[in-house]
C-alpha cells in the first residue's frame, strides 16, 4: 500500500491553497494522513507524485478529492442522550422566543438536521424555526436535501430515537421504498442547505443554537479556536453552542464568556 | 521468559485488545505502580458504553487514568484509553486526536488505526502489545510499527480467552516477544529501567 510521508502531505496541502484557495493547513495532520493515504488506495495511485499531478491538472478530481478526505460518518440521534438534553432542557428555553434560528455547522449528509427537526415537530416549534445546514462538501449537501437515508440504518436510528426520549413510532416520519427511507417533506420545508467552509467563511446570520459535533476534532488547536470566534460571532446572547462527546471550549478564547449546561457538552454565551 | 529485555528510550506503550482482553489488563494495570512511559489502552468496546471502562481501568490501578478529550496531550505517567465510537489518532506535538471516520476491521476504535498512528509518530519509542481478541484487528497496525522500529509484543495464544487475534498476528508478522500474562507484567515494568 502507497503512504504519503509528512513532506508530501505538506506539499499537497501548499499545492492545494495555490491552486484551489483551500486551506487545509489547519487539519489535524494525523487524521488528514489517513484521509490521504485511503485516497491513494480507493483510486489505485501508484505513487504520491500521480496524485499530485491529476490535483493539480483536473479541478473535477480536486473537488473529488475534498470530497473524500473529508469525513462524512454521521447518523440520526448519534448521543440518544444529548438529544434527550436538547429535547427536555435546552429547546424549551430557546422555544420561548418568537422565532428560532439553529445552524448545523459541518452537518454531512444531514441526519442530525432531520433529528433535530423531529424534535422541534415533537416540541410544537417546527412552524416558528429555520435549520441551516452547511457543509464544505457539496456532494453530502445533496444528499441532506433530498432527506433520503438507506433503510437497514432505521432500526438503530429508531433505537436511537427511543433512547432520546421519543414516544412516536419511528416509522411515521418516513415512506419507506427500494431499499430507502424518504423522510417526510415537512421536516425538510423548514431547512436551509448552502456550502460554507468554517477555515475561510464568516459569520452569516445571528442563531440561538449552533451545532459543530465531531467536525473541529479535524482541525489543529489554532483552527478550533478560530472557528469557536466564528461561532461566538454567529450566536445570539444567550444562544447555545454544541460540540461533540469529546470536544470542549476549554482553553480556547471562548471559555469565560460561555457557561457550560451542566455537564453536557452544551454551553450558553452568557455575555 | 527466554531473554530479558532492555528497552529503553519508550515514551509509548500502546496495548490493543478484544474480547477476553480486559481480564488481562485488570491482572496487568494493578500491579504496575509507576510508569516513565505514557500507556494507551485501544480497546474495542460497544458504542453505546459511555466511561465505565474508563472508571473500571481507574479503580484497579496507582496509575492516573486521564479522560481522553480531543488534542489533550500525551504525558508519560498515565493512562489513556480510546473512547468508544472514536478512532485514537497521535500528532506529531504529542496531543491525541479523535476521528469518527469509517470503521476498521468492524470496530471504532479500531487497534490498527491507532497502532499505525503511533507507529508513524513514535516508531524506535513505541512498544505495542497485542492481547486477546476474536477479529483480525491489531496485525497490520504491528506490521507498520515493526517498519518504524519499534517494539512488538503479542500475548501467547495459549493463554488468550480469544487466541484468534494474537495468532493472526503470529502468523503474519516476526513479533519480539510472545509472552504470557505473568511475562508480560514483568517485560513492561523493566521499560525504561
Amino acid at each position: 500500500m502507497v503512504l504519503i510521508d509528512d513532506r508530501e502531505l505538506e506539499v499537497l496541502i501548499n499545492e492545494v491553497f495555490e491552486y484551489y484557495g483551500f486551506d487545509f493547513s489547519g487539519y489535524s495532520r494525523a487524521s488528514l494522513k489517513r484521509r490521504v493515504d485511503r485516497l491513494l488506495h480507493l483510486d489505485g495511485f501508484r505513487n504520491f507524485t500521480e496524485l499530485l499531478s491529476k490535483v493539480r491538472s483536473e479541478p473535477a478530481y480536486f473537488k473529488h478529492m475534498v470530497e473524500e478526505i473529508t469525513v462524512n460518518v454521521t447518523e440520526m440521534f448519534r448521543d440518544p442522550l444529548f438529544y434527550n438534553v436538547l429535547r427536555t432542557e435546552i429547546l424549551p428555553i430557546i422555544g420561548t422566543k418568537p422565532f428560532i434560528r439553529i445552524w448545523h455547522a459541518g452537518c454531512s449528509t444531514g441526519e442530525e438536521v432531520y433529528s433535530m427537526a423531529i424534535l422541534l415537530k415533537e416540541l410544537n416549534l417546527l412552524h416558528k424555526s429555520l435549520l441551516y445546514a452547511t457543509d464544505i462538501n457539496a456532494l453530502v449537501l445533496d444528499v441532506a436535501k433530498k432527506g433520503i437515508f438507506p433503510l437497514q440504518m432505521m432500526k438503530q436510528y429508531s433505537e436511537n430515537y427511543m433512547a432520546s426520549g421519543g414516544k412516536k413510532d419511528f416509522s411515521h416520519y418516513y415512506t419507506a421504498n427500494y431499499g430507502f427511507a424518504k423522510f417526510d417533506s415537512e421536516l425538510s420545508e423548514k431547512m436551509v442547505f448552502s456550502q460554507h467552509n468554517l477555515v475561510s467563511d464568516g459569520s452569516f446570520n445571528e442563531f440561538d443554537l449552533i451545532l459543530c459535533r465531531n467536525v473541529l476534532i479535524y482541525f489543529d488547536k489554532d483552527l478550533q479556536d478560530k472557528a469557536l470566534v466564528l461561532f461566538d460571532d454567529s450566536l445570539a446572547k444567550l444562544g447555545y453552542l454544541a460540540l461533540g462527546t469529546k470536544e470542549t471550549i476549554k482553553f480556547s478564547p471562548l471559555q469565560n464568556s460561555f457557561k457550560q449546561h451542566n455537564k453536557e457538552k452544551i454551553w450558553k454565551k452568557v455575555q | 521468559m527466554e531473554k530479558s529485555p532492555i528497552i529503553s528510550g519508550c515514551k509509548v506503550v500502546i496495548i490493543g485488545g478484544s474480547a477476553g482482553s480486559l481480564d488481562v489488563l485488570l491482572k496487568l494495570l494493578p500491579r504496575l505502580t509507576v510508569a516513565t512511559f505514557a500507556i494507551v489502552l485501544v480497546v474495542h468496546r460497544k458504542s453505546s458504553e459511555d466511561s465505565t471502562l474508563e472508571e473500571l481501568i481507574a479503580i484497579k490501578t496507582s496509575i492516573p487514568v486521564k479522560e481522553v478529550e480531543d488534542k489533550i496531550a500525551l504525558l508519560p505517567g498515565n493512562i489513556y484509553i480510546a473512547p468508544s465510537d472514536y478512532h485514537l489518532l497521535f500528532e506529531k506535538n504529542d496531543q491525541l486526536s479523535l476521528d469518527t471516520s469509517e470503521k476498521v476491521n468492524y470496530s471504532r476504535p479500531s487497534i490498527d488505526v491507532s497502532f499505525e498512528s503511533a507507529a508513524d509518530v513514535y516508531g524506535p519509542a513505541l512498544v505495542a502489545v497485542l492481547l486477546s481478541g476474536a477479529n483480525a484487528d491489531g496485525t497490520q497496525g504491528l506490521q507498520a510499527i515493526k517498519a518504524a522500529g519499534g517494539i512488538v509484543v503479542v500475548q501467547d495464544p495459549e493463554t488468550a480467552e480469544m487466541p484468534f487475534m494474537p495468532r493472526n498476528a503470529i502468523e503474519n508478522l516476526t513479533a519480539d516477544y510472545i509472552l504470557g500474562i505473568n511475562d508480560l507484567y514483568e517485560f513492561i515494568s523493566t521499560i525504561n529501567i
